[in-house]
């Protein structure tokens, strides 16, 4: 199979799981306690790497543009360019990066193990649809969480850039505080929380779908947690420009 | 089904739906002409045979002669591309997902090597099916460990299986799958890599429900000991209440077990353990002595 044909191929398994797992919210058992605990997992869980990313990222950012925004004499604006480049972009791929990377491969080594062992074709003998039971709540923690992550990224970026521009560089808090404050546009805000929702989805149904899809055991494993976290996080870096694109158009915009 | 050895608590089975009244006449699964094939690769080729409600069909084969397949075709985990499966008179050939699931929760399935879900306990494993129908968890506790029982692990309870021998693993994979109360259950090389003693623990409890719980089933397996203790021996309850095992011997013959041979995905050999034994056949020759 040609790698055309295996991206079709793979393309028609991800919409059909989508279907299917959008399908499988409308019948009960609903499996809630799953879902609540996968939030956990996902959301609890990836909350100090977001948070750390988040920091260090707007910290850097402050750290390699305040010579220049020095030299323009600038440095007033500095919260506004780390608010900006956090909300808008950094934000949302950042911590999708970091999600996809912790949680995606997790998913997929978990569903991948349950292949190889035959458990999730225990549950189908058993009469329980694995997609319904195990894709549906993991789609919907992600799509949930991930907005949430990101919120976390962007304030702990801002509290980053913030620290070091006031212990490196001496700016004023206040004047840092009221530069993130009139940086910060809603339809910034909008943009940077319908993208994690985007990520979240493309982010579960990969990792999802290259799990159930693992073959040849335990080596199979391996090779569909590194299929998952690759092709997640290049889908993320490749959906992101396109929907920033979309958000311009529908905010009528060039910001995003 | 009747409630031999399962009766103690005198409860109604959880799947309350009855099977018909003339179900004894209806097999319990039947394949017609099944034809299969990925690619160009034949796995099962014109294949029918039935089984009826009390019956135990063993299927005999090397690896790769479509054992498995004839159990992924009666859970409706693959479709045949001609012929029909039957279960219990319904043809699920062309069922759609929610009709499976319908079907297969009338079905216990124990696999190779238990495919208990790792991350819950024993207890959780085997009351699996029932917490998926929400029932109250006093009634769950009774049922579980009335099946435990069955399988003699009720001290395991609370063990996960990474603390389980591959033994045990399979008692636990059987008790689940009995949970419910099927009417048909499948066993997929339920002995593999078990040693002498366990495996006849397994065939056992696969007499145990054939002769005393009136469950049909296929039992896959490559193994001629499995075969033996299968058709020679049956279960029994003695005045105790206790489940005895006797060897059929020359006194009657066990008409409830059937073997069944295949080869490249076709049926070669039908009837009984000492026909086949009786087989000149170099193939199954061959097959029997293991070289």
């Amino acid at each position: 199979m040609n790698l055309f044909t295996q991206f079709i191929y793979d393309l028609q398994a991800i919409t059909l799981l989508f279907w299917r797992a959008v399908k499988g919210l409308r019948k009960r058992p609903r499996y809630l306690a799953e879902m609540i605990m996968q939030m956990d997992q996902i959301g609890v869980g990836s909350f100090a790497i977001i948070t750390l990313t988040g920091f260090f990222t707007g910290g850097v950012i402050i750290l390699q543009s305040y010579a220049t925004l020095e030299y323009y004499g600038a440095q007033s604006n500095a919260g506004q360019g780390v608010a900006t480049a956090l909300i808008r972009e950094l934000g949302p791929v950042l911590a999708a990066l970091m999600v996809a990377g912790r949680v995606g491969s997790a998913i997929s080594a978990e569903l991948g193990s349950m292949v190889v062992s035959q458990q999730i074709d225990a549950m189908r003998a058993l009469g329980t649809s694995p997609v319904r039971k195990l894709v549906t709540p993991r789609l919907i923690a992600l799509i949930i969480t991930l907005p949430l992550l990101t919120i976390m990224a962007d304030l702990f970026g801002i509290i980053g850039g913030g620290v070091v521009a006031r212990s490196l560089h001496g700016l004023d808090m206040n004047i840092y505080i009221s530069s993130v404050r009139s940086g910060a546009k809603l339809a910034d805000l909008v943009g940077g929380l319908i993208k994690p929702l985007a990520f979240g989805l493309i982010i579960g149904l990969i990792s999802c779908h290259r799990g159930l899809s693992t073959k040849g055991g335990t080596v199979g494993v391996g090779i569909s947690t590194t299929q998952a976290v690759v092709t997640s996080s290049i889908s993320v870096i490749i959906a992101d420009f396109f929907l920033s694109k979309l958000l311009q158009s529908l905010f009528g915009t060039t910001l995003f | 089904m009747t409630h031999g050895i399962f009766e103690s608590g005198a409860d109604e089975p959880v799947d309350s739906e009855e099977l018909p009244e003339n179900s004894r006449l209806i097999p319990a699964i039947e394949f017609r002409d099944v034809e299969l094939a990925f690619d160009d690769q034949v796995i099962l080729n014109g294949v029918s045979f039935s089984v009826h409600r009390g019956q135990t069909r063993i299927v005999l084969g090397p690896s790769g002669t479509g054992k498995s397949t004839i159990i992924n075709l009666i859970l409706g985990l693959i479709k045949p591309d001609a012929g029909q499966v039957l279960l219990n008179g319904e043809d699920i050939s062309d069922f759609d997902d929610q009709d499976l699931m319908r079907i297969r929760k009338k079905i216990g399935m124990v696999f190779q090597e238990g495919a208990l879900f790792d991350s819950l306990s024993v207890y959780d494993n085997v009351a699996y099916r029932l917490h998926e129908a929400r029932l109250p968890e006093d009634e769950i506790e009774h049922e579980v460990t009335r099946m435990l029982r069955f399988v003699n692990l009720e001290d395991a309870i609370d063990k996960m299986p990474s603390e389980l021998s591959g033994g045990m693993r399979r008692r636990v994979g059987i008790a689940r799958a009995l949970i419910g109360d099927p009417n048909i259950v499948l066993f997929d090389e339920p002995t593999a890599g078990l040693d002498p003693p366990t495996a006849r623990t397994i065939c056992e409890l696969a007499v145990k429900l054939r002769d005393i719980e009136d469950v049909s089933s296929i039992f896959v397996t490559h193994e001629m000991n499995n075969v033996e203790f299968i058709s020679s021996e049956y279960a029994l309850i003695d005045p105790h209440g206790e489940v005895d095992f006797e060897p059929a011997g020359n006194t009657f013959c066990l008409t409830n077990t059937c073997v069944m041979m295949l080869r490249d995905g076709e049926i070669i050999f039908e009837g009984r353990e000492d026909e086949l034994m009786a087989l000149d056949d170099p193939y199954i020759r061959r097959f029997i002595r293991g070289r």
